[in-house]
């Protein structure tokens, strides 16, 4: 598919938003949403993308649009899935429609994790997008735990003693996949096309999908506006934020940056993690960062490879 | 969206909707259990105004590859029969984004400050 074929297609998430100038999150649903063929039902976390985009009376969405609360956008959006699939069976219905769940990575590695959970479990023909940002931007900067280690949030101030963050992310697109469902993927919004093709693939799975995408925070990250796609694409070159697939239970890598990009180059675009750098360079903190990148890629590489 | 009664039914909410957008519409004006029956209504809420630096594009040079197109967070880009037909800066947040995506060869859209006198050549307004 090529782009100008793409924006012919009505775009279905539209701009008036209040998200900040270079948000990346409007990008991600719009690729995502242009992958769809069917009419789709939205449902969506609380979160930045919840906020911004349907404030009363305004709402971005040309689609239809539901919105829970922090924790259950997993479940709100089986449960319509639930009713969709028997109004079906009865003959009340005869449209085939997607169901799509967003969620921040709050409202999916943290707060939302045991409702996606349940329903990956229970099989409901639906995608979960995780657009994952790295913290809970809405209120202003946490932690999370998908925030990388090293990072200074609110919650995780650096300061003299303590370097930012002190755990490693947890490795969802891992934890989700163990629950054997058909597709799962991470994706980044920097690599339309690869996002675009997990997109189509998940909606064509048959019983649940989930979808992991990184989406740049501008003001949560301290990064220029301008340099929204550009970040998200550091993360994925320095292979911090590897992109991959598993259908059906096979490992498949989608992308291996073919230069080294270490990920301090990434690192030191970012203002949240201005106090490895000034005002001297923290070098054995960066160093254990990178073994650690290094080691759960190799690890993610011999998984692929073992596969295949 | 096919042309069925209920749809229709909620086409005649439009005109409540449009005065529950206006400057100093009052709680009458809104629709009865703060239903928003037509999508896409923040098109008239005119994030505009925040944007400092506006795009600037040259028509001549683009190659219409739509990179600006998709990388819009605020979809002000205008595409028609696979051109790119200009920028509609209702909306545009002037977050340079469309700007860098721009193939570095190619370099058809460029920031310009506000307050200078820049003719902008946007498709439609």
């Amino acid at each position: 598919m090529a782009l100008p074929d793409l924006a012919k297609k009505p775009v279905r998430f539209i701009g008036g938003h209040r998200a900040c100038a270079g948000c990346g999150f409007p990008i991600t649903i719009k690729i995502i949403l242009q992958a769809a063929e069917n009419p789709v039902i939205v449902g969506c976390a609380t979160g930045c993308m919840e906020v911004t985009s349907t404030i009363y009376p305004y709402t971005s969405w040309e689609c239809s649009f539901i919105h829970s609360a922090f924790e259950n956008v997993a479940a709100t959006v089986s449960g319509i899935e639930a009713a969709y699939t028997s109004l079906k069976r009865q003959g009340r219905i005869d449209k085939d429609i997607t169901f799509i769940a967003f969620g921040g990575d709050g409202g999916t590695y943290d707060i939302g994790l045991q409702a996606l959970s349940g329903a990956l479990e229970r099989g409901h023909k639906m995608v979960y997008v995780c657009y994952d940002n790295q913290g809970y931007m809405n209120t202003g900067i946490q932690r999370s735990s998908a925030t990388p280690r090293g990072a200074n949030t609110t919650t995780s101030p650096a300061g003299k003693k303590v370097p930012g963050k002190q755990q490693y992310p947890k490795d969802l697109t891992a934890i989700v996949a163990a629950h054997g469902i058909p597709y799962a993927a991470q994706s980044s919004m920097s690599h339309w096309n690869d996002l675009y093709r997990k997109a189509k693939k998940a909606f064509a799975a048959d019983g649940p999908a989930f979808l992991n995408v990184l989406s740049t925070c501008r003001l949560g990250w301290g990064t220029a506006p301008e340099d929204t796609v550009d970040v998200a694409d550091g993360a994925v070159q320095s292979r911090l934020w590897p992109l991959y697939e598993i259908e059906k239970g096979k490992w498949k890598l989608s992308l291996k940056p073919r230069r080294h990009y270490p990920v301090e180059k990434w690192m030191s675009m970012q203002g949240r993690f201005r106090h490895l750098f000034n005002p001297q360079k923290n070098e054995t903190f960066i160093e254990e960062i990178q073994s650690q990148v290094d080691a759960k890629w190799e690890e993610l590489v011999r998984r692929c490879s073992a596969e295949t | 969206m096919t042309e069925s009664s209920q749809t229709k039914n909620l086409l005649k909410d439009h005109v409540i909707i449009d005065k529950a957008i206006e400057p100093n519409a009052g709680w009458r004006d809104l629709p009865i259990g703060a239903v928003i029956p037509k999508g896409g209504t923040s098109r008239q809420f005119t994030t505009g105004d925040w944007r400092t630096i506006r795009p600037v594009w040259s028509p001549e040079k683009c190659i219409h590859c739509h990179r600006c197109w998709l990388y819009c967070p605020d979809m002000c880009w205008v595409s028609e029969d696979k051109k790119i037909q200009g920028v509609d800066l209702t909306n545009c947040k002037g977050c340079g984004i469309c700007a860098n995506v721009c193939p570095t060869k190619v370099h058809a859209i460029e920031m310009h400050p506000e307050d200078t006198k820049t003719e902008h050549t946007a498709g439609e307004d």
